[in-house]
């Protein structure tokens, strides 16, 4: 059984339907993709996964309870964590206190230091840094707060939402590779991506959404064969 | 280099400049003047300092309401005057019944305790439902339409006060152990004015803590950086911001109770002035900024109290004293020319970059 279901979603801002009729279904402990050109829906699908964004239809379920109706603070309660465009880390406050926010909805001191520990081993930069204030800190080291602090909510389900975005070659390495340990250690994750190639090499399918419709969902092997997913996304003629 | 900056004058700088130069100058000319015609003696500019001091610490407390109001929710609550005069009007009847039953003088500490509990209580009441009733509905309006509103709310609190209480001056029963002078290293100061100045850092030292290291107070600053990533944090925002207007309504009440102390008076009318001068000291210090609201609250208020004698006397103005209130608003309308940031407001211009 799916883990997270988005079925038949319609969303609109003001007059403006930005989804139209979205499905799309992530099982447990895999890695989902949804690719599409900027303005696409991808940002809004996720937000509607969130709470941020109210569906006029359609349902978000996690494991067969329906998220639709709850607000955004308490889905994350239950455990579907959303890692948000653009990092939007709080630049005044210092990293340590970053990573708190993240766990904010967990009252167990003990396994908030969990997982401050297993943060810090995967991104060993943040340690060096936990009194600075967060806005201080470069592109790549702000997307790693971005997860880091994702991860101190215990996500059931991580959403990333171009965690990729404006960072040097590199640092897109390197986040993939997290991406990959995650997937490893078990976490469900769907990503959202333009850098379509990267996308598809970690996940196992992917989705293709266009002006707010699922055009094409396949794996992701097959994706990447596709002709139209090579043209228009990997910047093939 | 110089010839950017040549070009990015405009004719406004230079009449801004011009003007912003033409008071430094009479500040200069009247403070020399003062100080050779020798009107004063150390003693009357220290009784000038310390009375400010009191005065800037209950503006400084009323200011952290609007600093931080405006941190979460980036509107300027004009209602916050009237938060703080209705919790010590409410305590005041309290005060009245204890100091005729001889209570209050038996028992001045409990007495003065049970006050504080009362005005905050009402205080913090206000607030909280201000917020749910007047300003809830409208999140996600544009900008101007809450502030309307606060204006409302602000002239339906004073009037429903008058119409609860009635329209004239009460004076607030005296606490007989304030009342005298210690000396201290040879300084002599007003017993009730070192109460107001200590009660009113120990208030500050409090609120400053409960942002700075609770896990509340960690969020208030995360929900006033951005909201939507904060409720991706499972942070519930409103509840944020009503708890925000709670630690304000708190921090009002307080200053209210004090503000009794030190003019032994109230009235619904009371919360205007202080409520004006203290978002004086809020922009002064850096909207948003709350260590920025309270040295702007304790600045404006030893300005005020020094200023007068000290370059308006000089100057040759009659009764100076009158013109404190506009020595306040001179210093609003300088800070807005030329540094519209305040004094600590580097780290809110970084915020908007």
């Amino acid at each position: 059984m799916a883990m997270l279901e988005v079925e038949n979603v319609h969303a609109y801002y003001g007059k403006i339907h930005a989804l139209k009729d979205i499905s799309l279904n992530i099982d447990k402990g895999e890695i989902v993709t949804l690719i599409g050109a900027n303005g696409a829906g991808k940002s809004s699908t996720l937000k509607t996964m969130s709470g941020l964004l109210r569906p006029r239809q359609g349902s978000v379920r996690l494991e067969g309870e329906d998220l639709t109706a709850l607000r955004a603070h308490e889905i994350v309660t239950r455990g579907v964590i959303q890692v948000p465009e653009g990092r939007r880390i709080f630049g005044q406050l210092t990293v340590m206190e970053n990573l708190d926010m993240g766990a904010f909805t967990c009252r167990d001191k003990q396994q908030i230091k969990t997982n401050i520990d297993k943060v810090f081993i995967l991104f060993p930069r943040l340690q060096e840094r936990r009194r600075q204030v967060a806005g201080t800190l470069s592109g790549g080291e702000q997307q790693m707060l971005a997860m880091g602090r994702a991860l101190m909510a215990n996500p059931q389900v991580l959403l990333l939402d171009e965690p990729s975005m404006g960072l040097a070659p590199v640092l897109v390495d390197s986040i993939f590779d997290t991406i990959r340990r995650l997937h490893k250690e078990g976490t469900t994750i769907l990503l959202v991506e333009q850098n379509a190639r990267m996308a598809l090499q970690v996940a196992s399918r992917g989705y293709v959404i266009q002006t707010g419709v699922v055009v094409l969902s396949d794996s992701a092997e097959n994706l990447q064969k596709n002709e139209m997913v090579r043209k228009a996304y990997m910047g093939e003629n | 280099m110089f010839q950017r900056w040549k070009e990015s004058i405009t004719p406004t700088d230079i009449v801004m400049w011009l003007i912003g130069g033409t008071l430094l100058l009479m500040v200069i000319w009247g403070s020399v003047a003062t100080l050779v015609a020798g009107k004063y003696t150390g003693r009357h500019w220290i009784d000038f300092v310390i009375f400010g001091l009191a005065q800037g610490s209950i503006y400084a407390l009323i200011a952290t309401g609007y600093t931080m109001v405006y941190g979460v929710l980036r509107m300027i609550n004009f209602a916050h005057g009237e938060v703080f005069m209705s919790g010590p009007y409410t305590a005041y009847f309290v005060a009245a019944a204890m100091y005729r039953s001889d209570f209050l003088d038996k028992h001045p500490f409990t007495a003065l305790f049970v006050i504080f509990v009362v005005a905050m209580a009402i205080s913090t009441m206000i607030a909280y439902f201000l917020e749910k009733i007047a300003y809830r509905p409208l999140r996600g309006a544009p900008r101007l339409i809450p502030l309307i509103t606060a204006i409302g709310a602000s002239f339906f609190l004073q009037y429903m006060f008058r119409g609860l209480y009635g329209s004239g001056f009460q004076a607030y029963p005296v606490i007989k152990i304030f009342e005298g002078a210690w000396v201290i290293f040879g300084i002599r100061i007003l017993k009730f004015q070192l109460v107001v100045i200590v009660a009113a850092i120990l208030l500050m030292a409090a609120l400053y803590s409960f942002i700075m290291l609770t896990r509340a107070g960690k969020a208030i600053r995360a929900v006033s950086e951005d909201k939507e990533a904060s409720s991706l944090m499972g942070i519930n925002v409103d509840g944020m911001i009503s708890t925000t207007f709670i630690i304000g309504g708190m921090a009002a009440g307080a200053a209210g109770v004090l503000y009794a102390l030190m003019f032994k008076q109230v009235h619904f009318f009371m919360g205007f002035i202080p409520g004006i001068k203290a978002f004086t000291a809020a922009v002064l210090g850096g909207i948003g900024n709350i260590p920025g609201a309270m040295l702007g609250g304790i600045f404006l208020g030893l300005i005020e109290s020094v200023g007068p004698s000290l370059f308006l006397d000089g100057l040759g103005i009659p009764a100076p004293y009158q013109l404190k209130d506009a020595i306040a608003f001179t210093m609003l309308v300088l800070v807005l020319i030329f540094r519209p940031m305040g004094i600590m407001g580097e780290r809110l211009a970084a915020k908007k970059a």
